[in-house]
Formats: structure tokens, C-alpha cells, sequence
């Protein structure tokens, strides 16, 4: 439930930057050259993204009583019933170990786990807890360190200090034992683990934005405002803060992959979210051990992440180029 | 310089400080004692024992506040207890935890301390070598094929590494660790190899950038003009301007090679400070846990303040206070 | 009498938005020993781009596309790598606009000379530096051999630029090419970088190529004037001659233009409209919009030169005047 409001929230909050970017001339014209620059990137993400989308519809079917799980678009494209008893390679008509037939012979194009779920089904649902994980946690991380960043810059003295001591506090954590740390004291659940990533990844972009306004605060049309007593916070909602969002847009990309990587990571931990890619290599690493052994699960995962994080690192790399401070002075 | 050493010691005290205060509301005010305790001994386990765990390992005092005597709380001998380096045991095994401390840093840095400096060998020296032919095929191909290693997993290079290299081609075992000098590379060989992997495309192209950066500076002009060849442009004079930017990234990470890594200890079998965190995080151990990122903020500070200093080494113009 | 320097027809190339766009147009120029050369013209007349093209420093992506250009009889186009670096700094050295970010901020300046000379000479590193101290004695830094300890940024704007000049002697260079040397410094600190210049000059024979849009600077400095106008040499000649007696409608426009040599009172006369940017250069001759004298062949044909005693014009109308 908790899940399906998250995925409402980002729904909802991509809707809005993409009504905002829109309006602007200058943002249809980096649209446009990122468009350009890497046509297939953005392709591949878009297409992780619709199938993310198609696994958010869900429903419950109340025919034949009892208790029902909600299911998808995405599974619904699949038949019903779709589970087989055990291994099955990709493609096999019988199970992998003993021979038994299959219920759908041929029709699993990546083969069965040991549970009988079909491979690809699970492959493909793991975008969405990707695309969750990347999009939700940079909605509360964002947020927070734009709000702390920006306080810092604009005011300056006690509360730059105050800032300072926090950022430096969790900086000073390792990563990794933190992110732990936070999931065991939050307990396990895909907002959970998006909250603990969001709080532990604040910080880096809460410099960049506190160095940034420090410039911002500066500039003429900034001290005008403040000269003609406009109050702080209009100045920092219409002046400071629009002209961070190429940075937000920059490091929303650029962390996105690591974002799921490090869920990847707490999988393998045993803290991360159910159905994520992560999950899946966790379950299927002895398997290669096995004689003879099973690939397809393996195989299937990773390159579902590594088609992911590939494209978003291509993406993320030319949004940095054309975002950047120096090229935009180019342009203009 | 010396004051401001002693101003950064102080604030890295009052930081550490702030880390304790913040693991003691994580670890303590979200999970009760009683949860800690049943955690550790058992879901089912009736009341008694349970509070005679609690006594055994100090959780049965009040959490923050005391009226009766108010040093006697669990807050107090938190701070008391870890500012005086007094671990005590783990909640897990019992065991002092300072001793698995002890036992684990060597096997820790075994392997750590190649992967360091191979890193850095590596990731400046082919970034180096990239960007002096930098537009050309070599440095398209090169960062291609860093991008490419910066997406695949550790986890998938783990994995690959131990079935290639470990269980095909037979070159190295898949895991495990023996300190016998004449055999102990074999075991590193393959953490070694895994760690490489995984850093070296996002440090090449980091390295990259920055080295591309400042050739384009007016300086390497003046260089160029004066009859200095590319070659010594690059080795000379671009290597010497980007070593803050290389400090950073460098020294910071010297005091958490005697932490060890999470991923690579477990998985390659070395036991050490890595493995004991990954053996807290899946007993429960909260106690170990606690100890492990207080020790991690403590290197941590003690790095940056390492980062600073190095600084004022490489470029004249640093003046530190 | 030796020809240090002689470029023809040099064209330099930046890509722009309908291809490659020339900033530097089938451009000449001469200079002999002992001779020194103020090249004039306008913020973005491509005489910077003419500098550097000379020890091939053009930055990328631009190109020098065409042209032949030779340092003391050598073709500097052909040269492969290592005769290119043998030359740059030997034949002919460079100083920059802006001391401030020419020099290696991480090396001491004396270390920064010493490199210079022992590029191209094998010498120990004592003698190194003891040449190194007298270069700088010789450009006016004062206590040379504690200064050659010192870094750059201990050093003041003036200091640098001498350090800049000392470096560019170090391997004892047969053409000097001075990239506006004194812009970014204090007017009495330019006087003083200019009469040290006299002075080398004086003493070493080297040729000199300095580039300016001050035209009070060439007054005090040079030997013979080069003006040059969106990416063409349009007028060269003798100062005396040039200053006195000019004949290119651009100079001409330019030298009435000076605040100090206008009639007190009166308007200060402009040269009417803006210098055009490279690739929206105007057909036939580049000035034919902003002339006073302009008539047909003006839009049509880049006009050739005209020899007259003392100095050499790119212009129809001075063309006309002559032949009638």
C-alpha cells in the first residue's frame, strides 16, 4: 500500500517538472540536444520506465472468493498460473533436474527459478523496484538537501554551522554501515530502504547546493531584491532556488544509478526490497555451483541492471554536458 | 598550521560526538532494549532471561534519564564507554569485541593495501596516458569502456571473477585466506583483481576530466611555447597541478583500509574488519555494529584532517589557519 | 639583413556554425632581424590567433588551414614533432597577455627558467641556474638570486611578466613574439616592460613581434606597423610613415579616432558601424561597409596591395588615386 503511494508520489512529481520544463525556452532546448546527443539511451530508459509502469497498475480480481493478490498489467500479459514446479532452462520443455514436462512447455523464453517463477516476468518486474528505488529516494534526498544547502548558503553564521555539523556528523559515517544501520532500525519494506538511502545520500548535494548559493547570494539582482525588502523567502523560492534546479536535474541522473546499485548491495545483505534485481542475483549466485549449473536467472538479472544503469549513465553523462555551468554560458 | 590543526582535532571531536549521539537515538530509540535482547537470544524466550541479558550487557538501566543518579543511564555509559574505548562485548558470541578488532585489521589491510596502491597506479596512469591522446580513438575507446565498467555491479564482477577465474579456468582459489607469505597472494589475488574492476572506470574518468582540464590551462601553453614536449606537459607539469583534486579522492581513503571492505571480505572468505561487520549486521550484533561506525567515523575524521595537511605538501599556494 | 619571419597567405580556421569559418584570412606578414613589428588591429581581428599560429599553438578545434609561414628560413608547417619542439623556444619564444595564469603556479619560477634553457642546451642544473639568475638580473628583478626560489603567486603582476620574458630569452630565440604583453598591467608597470623591451632589443638583435590594439604602445615601440582589420593585413608600413602619413581609410579612421590628437572641443570622430565578427565578413574588401570612400570594386574584389615608398595598402581607392 505504502509502495503504491510512492509510486503515485513520483508519478505525480514527474508530471510537475515536466509541466515546468515545458514553459521554459531554454529547457525545451536541452531537451531537444539531449534528444540529439543519445536518441538509444533514452530510448532504453524510457522503456524500463514504461514497463515500471505497466507493473504499477494493479488490481485484485474477486472472482472465485478468498484472498487474492493484486496483480498487474505486466503479470496479466503473462497466463495465469504461470508457475512451474522447479528449474527449467530457457525455452525447455521438460524441468531442468529429473525431466518432469512442464505446464507451459516452451513458452519460458529465460527458463524457470527454483521456486518455477518464470525468469523474464521476474526480470522485467525488478525495473519497477529499480525505477522506485532511484526515484523515490532522490525525491526525499533532494528536498532535504536543498533545504539544508540552501539555508546554509543563503544565511550563512549559525546556521551554516549548524549545517556543517550535521553533514559532517553522517559524512563521517561509513556509508555502507549506516545504510545498514538505518534499514535493521527502520525494518525492511521499499519505502523504508528508500528513506534510509535518502538520508544517508543528502549530504553531497547539500554542498554543492550551500557553494552554489553562496555564488547565488551575491549576484546584483539578488542584493536588489534584498535592498528593496523583499522578504528572504520569496528571494530564495524565486531567485536562489530556480537556478539550482540544473544541479538537482544533474545530480538527480548522475546518483540514479548508483542509487540502485547500492540496493543491489543491501539485497545481498538480506535488507533490500522484494523483487528487486538485487534480490534476484542474491538468490541466484550458489546456483552457478551446481552441476550442471544454472545460468539463465543469473544472466537474466544482470543484464537487466546493466542494461539500466548503462543507459542511465549515458543519459546522466550527456545532461552534465549539456547542463553544465559552462556550456549554458556558451549557449546564452 | 599548528592551530589550525588543533581547531579541525576539535571539531572531529565535537563531529564524533554528533556520530555517537546520533547512534545512540538509532540503535537505542528505535528498538527497545527488550527488542535487542530477544533478538539475541531468542524471539520465544521467557522474560527472565531476557532480563538477565539485558543486566549482563548494561540495557536494563533507564535510556536517558535518571532521577535516581542520573550518570547511571544508558546515554552516559554510551558516550563513557565508547569515548574511553571500552567496547565490552559483543551482544552475539560474547566475545570482547577489541579482540576480533585486533585479529581482523591485518587481514584487513592484506588485502587493502595492494588494492590501494594499484588502484591509484593504475587509475592516474592510464588516465594520464589517455588524456595526453585525449580526442583521439584511444580516449573514445577508454571511456567507453569506462562507462561500461562503471555499470556492471560489484556484485556481477564478484560472481563473475570466482566462476571464471576460481571455478573455470582454475587460476585462483574462490575464496578463503591463509597469512602463509608464500601462498597468501593467491588468496588476495582474486579480491585484488574484483576491487580493480569495480573502481577503475569511474577513476579513469575522473582522472581523466580533471588531467584534461588542466592541459587546457594557460600555463601548459607557456610550457608548449618554451619547447616542452607533450609527454613531459603531462607527466611534469599537469600531473603536479591536479594533485589537490587527486588528494582528495586519494587520502581520504587511507584510514579505512584498516576497515576492510564489506563485499569483498565476505565473499572471498578473509576475515577481516569487514567480515566481522557483515557477521554483526546478520547475528543482530548491535553492539559490534555500534563499535565498527564509531571506529569508521573516527578514521574518517582523522582522514580528513590527513587531506588538509597533504594539501599544503602539493600546492604552495595552500597556506592552512 | 635576414628574414626572421615571413608569412603568406596564412589562414586559420575555427568550425562554426556553417562550417569552418576563417578568423585569420590569407594573411602576410614580414619581419627582419634586429626589426620590431607592431601588429594593430581590434579586439577580434584575429592578430592573437596570427600570434600563436606562429609556434603552431593554435588551440583546437581551430586549424591553421593554409599558408606558409618561415622562422629563420625554416617551414614551420612541415615540421614534425620534435623539430617543432626543438624550434619553440630556440628560434622563437612567446610571451603571454596574462602573467597572472602563464606560469606553473606549483614550480618555482627559477626551476620554470631553468627548464626553458635546458630544453634546448645541455647544461648542468647549477649553470642552469646560474643563467637562469642572470636573466633575471638582466630583465630587472630585483635580488635575482633569492627570487629564483620564490613561486608565482608570491610575485606581483609586473615580476611575473618579466619572469615570462626571462623564460622566453632563456634559449637565446632569434624572433620574440609579444602577445600584448602589457594589457593586464598597471600603466606605470607598462612603461617599464616596454623600455625593458627597448633595451633587449637593443642588446640581442632579436626580432620582435608585438601584438596591440594601443596604438600609444607602437608609438613608443615600434619600427614598423602592421594594421589589421577582420582577419587581413589592410596596411604595412614604416611608423613614422604610418602614424604621419597613413593611407588606408581604416588606419586613417582609426588614428583620428585618439582622444589625445583630436581637436579640443570638437566631436570625437568615430569610424561609423561595428567591426564585423568572423564568418559574417562582408564581400569584396571586409571595411567597404564602414568606408568613407567605398565605390563599386569595393564590394565586389578584396583589393591587392599598393606599393608606395615607405608602406604597402590593401585599397581600391588608394589603387585609383595612384594610377591617375
Amino acid at each position: 500500500m505504502l509502495g503504491n503511494c510512492a509510486v503515485a508520489a513520483l508519478v505525480l512529481a514527474g508530471l510537475a517538472a515536466a509541466l515546468r520544463v515545458g514553459r521554459s525556452p531554454l529547457w525545451r532546448q536541452a531537451g531537444r540536444e539531449l534528444r540529439r546527443r543519445r536518441p538509444f539511451a533514452l530510448l532504453v530508459v524510457a522503456l524500463y520506465a514504461a514497463i515500471a509502469l505497466l507493473d504499477s497498475i494493479a488490481w485484485v480480481d474477486h472472482e472465485g472468493g478468498g484472498v487474492h493478490e493484486a496483480r498487474s498489467l505486466l503479470v496479466r500479459a503473462f497466463p495465469a498460473d504461470f508457475r512451474e514446479a522447479s528449474y527449467s532452462a530457457p525455452l525447455a520443455d521438460v524441468e531442468f533436474y529429473g525431466g518432469a514436462p512442464l505446464r507451459h512447455p516452451g513458452s519460458h523464453w529465460l527458463g524457470t527459478d527454483i521456486l518455477g517463477r518464470d525468469v523474464l516476468l521476474q526480470a522485467l518486474r525488478g525495473a519497477r523496484v529499480a525505477l522506485l528505488v532511484g526515484g523515490l529516494t532522490s525525491l526525499i534526498s533532494i528536498p532535504l538537501a536543498l533545504l539544508f544547502g540552501v539555508a546554509a548558503g543563503y544565511r550563512g553564521g549559525r546556521v551554516d554551522d549548524v549545517v556543517f555539523f550535521v553533514t559532517s556528523t553522517l559524512a563521517s559515517m561509513p556509508g555502507l554501515l549506516l545504510l545498514v544501520a538505518l534499514v535493521m532500525a527502520l525494518g525492511r519494506g521499499p519505502v523504508q530502504v528508500c528513506i534510509a538511502l535518502g538520508v544517508t545520500g543528502w549530504v553531497g548535494f547539500a554542498r554543492l547546493a550551500r557553494g552554489e548559493t553562496f555564488k547565488l547570494r551575491e549576484l546584483d539582482y539578488v542584493q536588489a531584491a534584498r535592498a528593496l525588502g523583499v522578504p528572504e523567502l520569496r528571494i530564495v523560492l524565486r531567485h536562489v532556488v530556480p537556478n539550482l534546479m540544473h544541479l538537482v536535474v544533474i545530480t538527480f541522473v548522475l546518483t540514479f544509478s548508483g542509487l540502485v546499485l547500492s540496493e543491489a548491495v543491501l539485497s545481498w545483505l538480506g535488507l533490500g526490497i522484494d523483487g528487486s534485481w538485487g534480490q534476484m542475483i542474491d538468490q541466484a549466485r550458489d546456483e552457478l555451483s551446481r552441476e550442471p549449473a544454472i545460468w539463465w536467472n543469473l544472466t537474466a538479472a544482470s543484464a537487466a541492471l546493466f542494461g539500466l544503469i548503462l543507459a542511465v549513465n549515458l543519459v546522466g553523462d550527456a545532461v552534465r554536458d549539456i547542463l553544465d555551468p559552462r556550456t549554458l554560458r556558451e549557449r546564452a | 598550521m599548528l592551530a589550525y590543526l588543533v581547531r579541525r582535532l576539535a571539531w572531529g571531536v565535537v563531529t564524533v560526538q554528533g556520530v555517537l549521539l546520533f547512534l545512540f537515538v538509532l540503535f537505542f530509540l528505535l528498538a527497545t532494549p527488550d527488542d535487542i535482547a530477544r533478538k539475541a537470544v531468542g524471539e520465544k524466550a521467557p522474560q527472565a532471561v531476557l532480563d538477565q541479558w539485558k543486566q549482563n550487557h548494561g540495557y536494563d538501566k533507564p535510556r536517558v534519564w535518571n532521577p535516581a543518579a542520573p550518570a547511571d543511564t544508558m546515554l552516559f555509559d554510551h558516550f563513557r564507554r565508547m569515548l574511553s574505548f571500552d567496547f565490552g562485548n559483543s551482544d552475539a558470541d560474547d566475545t570482547p569485541i577489541a579482540e576480533r578488532l585486533r585479529a581482523g585489521v591485518g587481514p584487513s589491510l592484506a588485502f587493502t593495501l595492494p588494492l590501494f596502491v594499484l588502484e591509484i597506479v593504475f587509475g592516474v596512469g592510464l588516465a594520464l596516458f589517455v588524456a595526453f591522446f585525449r580526442d583521439t580513438a584511444i580516449d573514445r575507446t577508454a571511456t567507453v569502456l569506462a562507462v561500461l565498467a562503471m555499470s556492471v555491479s560489484t556484485l556481477l564482477y564478484i560472481i563473475g571473477a570466482q566462476y571464471v577465474l576460481g571455478k573455470l579456468l582454475r587460476w585462483f582459489p574462490i575464496s578463503g585466506f591463509d597469512p602463509d607469505p608464500s601462498v597468501i597472494a593467491r588468496f588476495l589475488a582474486l579480491p585484488v583483481i574484483v576491487g580493480l574492476l569495480s573502481g577503475i572506470g569511474s577513476d579513469l574518468r575522473f582522472y581523466r576530466t580533471v588531467f584534461v582540464e588542466e592541459s587546457g590551462k594557460d600555463y601548459v601553453r607557456t610550457a608548449r611555447a618554451k619547447g616542452c614536449g607533450e609527454g613531459r606537459i603531462m607527466g611534469r607539469h599537469v600531473l603536479r597541478n591536479s594533485l589537490i583534486p587527486i588528494l582528495t579522492q586519494v587520502v581520504v581513503q587511507i584510514p579505512f583500509l584498516f576497515t576492510g571492505s564489506l563485499l569483498l571480505e565476505s565473499f572471498f572468505g578473509i576475515p577481516g574488519l569487514g567480515s566481522v561487520t557483515v557477521d554483526a549486521i546478520n547475528a543482530n550484533d548491535f553492539s559490534t555494529l555500534r563499535t565498527m561506525v564509531y571506529i569508521g567515523s573516527l578514521l574518517f575524521v582523522a582522514g580528513q584532517i590527513a587531506t588538509d595537511v597533504s594539501y599544503t605538501l602539493a600546492d604552495p599556494r595552500v597556506r592552512l589557519g | 639583413m635576414t628574414r626572421v619571419l615571413e608569412v603568406e597567405g596564412l589562414v586559420v580556421s575555427f568550425p562554426g556554425e556553417h562550417g569552418r569559418t576563417p578568423v585569420v584570412d590569407r594573411l602576410d606578414l614580414e619581419l627582419d632581424a634586429g626589426d620590431t613589428l607592431a601588429l594593430v588591429g581590434e579586439s577580434g581581428c584575429g592578430k592573437s590567433m596570427t600570434a600563436l599560429s606562429l609556434l603552431r599553438l593554435v588551440p583546437r578545434p581551430g586549424r591553421i588551414d593554409a599558408g606558409r609561414i618561415r622562422i629563420d628560413g625554416e617551414d614551420l608547417l612541415a615540421l614534425r614533432v620534435d623539430a617543432l619542439r626543438r624550434l619553440r623556444g630556440h628560434k622563437a619564444g612567446m610571451i603571454f597577455q596574462e602573467p597572472m595564469t602563464s606560469l606553473n603556479p606549483v614550480l618555482r619560477v627559477g626551476a620554470q627558467v631553468v627548464e626553458a634553457i635546458r630544453l634546448h642546451e645541455r647544461v648542468g642544473v647549477l649553470e642552469a641556474r646560474r643563467r637562469a639568475a642572470e636573466l633575471f638580473e638582466r630583465v630587472g628583478i630585483p635580488d635575482p638570486a633569492e627570487r629564483l626560489d620564490a613561486y608565482p603567486h608570491e610575485l606581483s603582476g609586473g615580476m611575473k611578466q618579466r619572469v615570462m620574458i626571462a623564460i622566453a630569452l632563456a634559449a637565446r630565440p632569434r624572433l620574440l613574439i609579444a602577445d600584448e604583453p602589457t594589457t593586464a598591467l598597471d600603466v606605470t608597470i607598462q612603461a617599464q616592460v616596454l623600455e625593458l623591451l627597448r633595451e633587449l632589443r637593443r642588446d640581442t638583435g632579436m626580432a620582435v613581434l608585438l601584438i596591440t590594439h594601443d596604438l600609444g604602445i607602437v608609438n613608443e615601440v615600434a619600427d614598423r606597423v602592421a594594421v589589421m582589420y577582420a582577419g587581413r593585413v589592410v596596411e604595412v608600413g614604416a611608423r613614422e610613415t604610418l602614424l604621419g602619413a597613413a593611407r588606408h581609410p581604416y588606419t586613417q579612421g582609426l588614428l583620428r579616432s585618439i582622444p589625445a590628437l583630436a581637436p579640443r572641443g570638437a566631436r570625437l570622430p568615430e569610424i561609423p558601424g561595428s567591426v564585423p565578427s568572423a564568418g559574417a565578413w562582408p564581400s569584396g574588401c571586409r571595411f567597404h561597409p564602414r568606408c568613407p570612400r567605398v565605390f563599386d570594386p569595393c564590394k565586389q574584389h578584396d583589393p591587392d596591395w599598393t606599393a608606395l615608398p615607405g608602406q604597402r595598402v590593401r585599397c581600391h581607392a588608394v589603387a585609383r588615386e595612384l594610377a591617375s
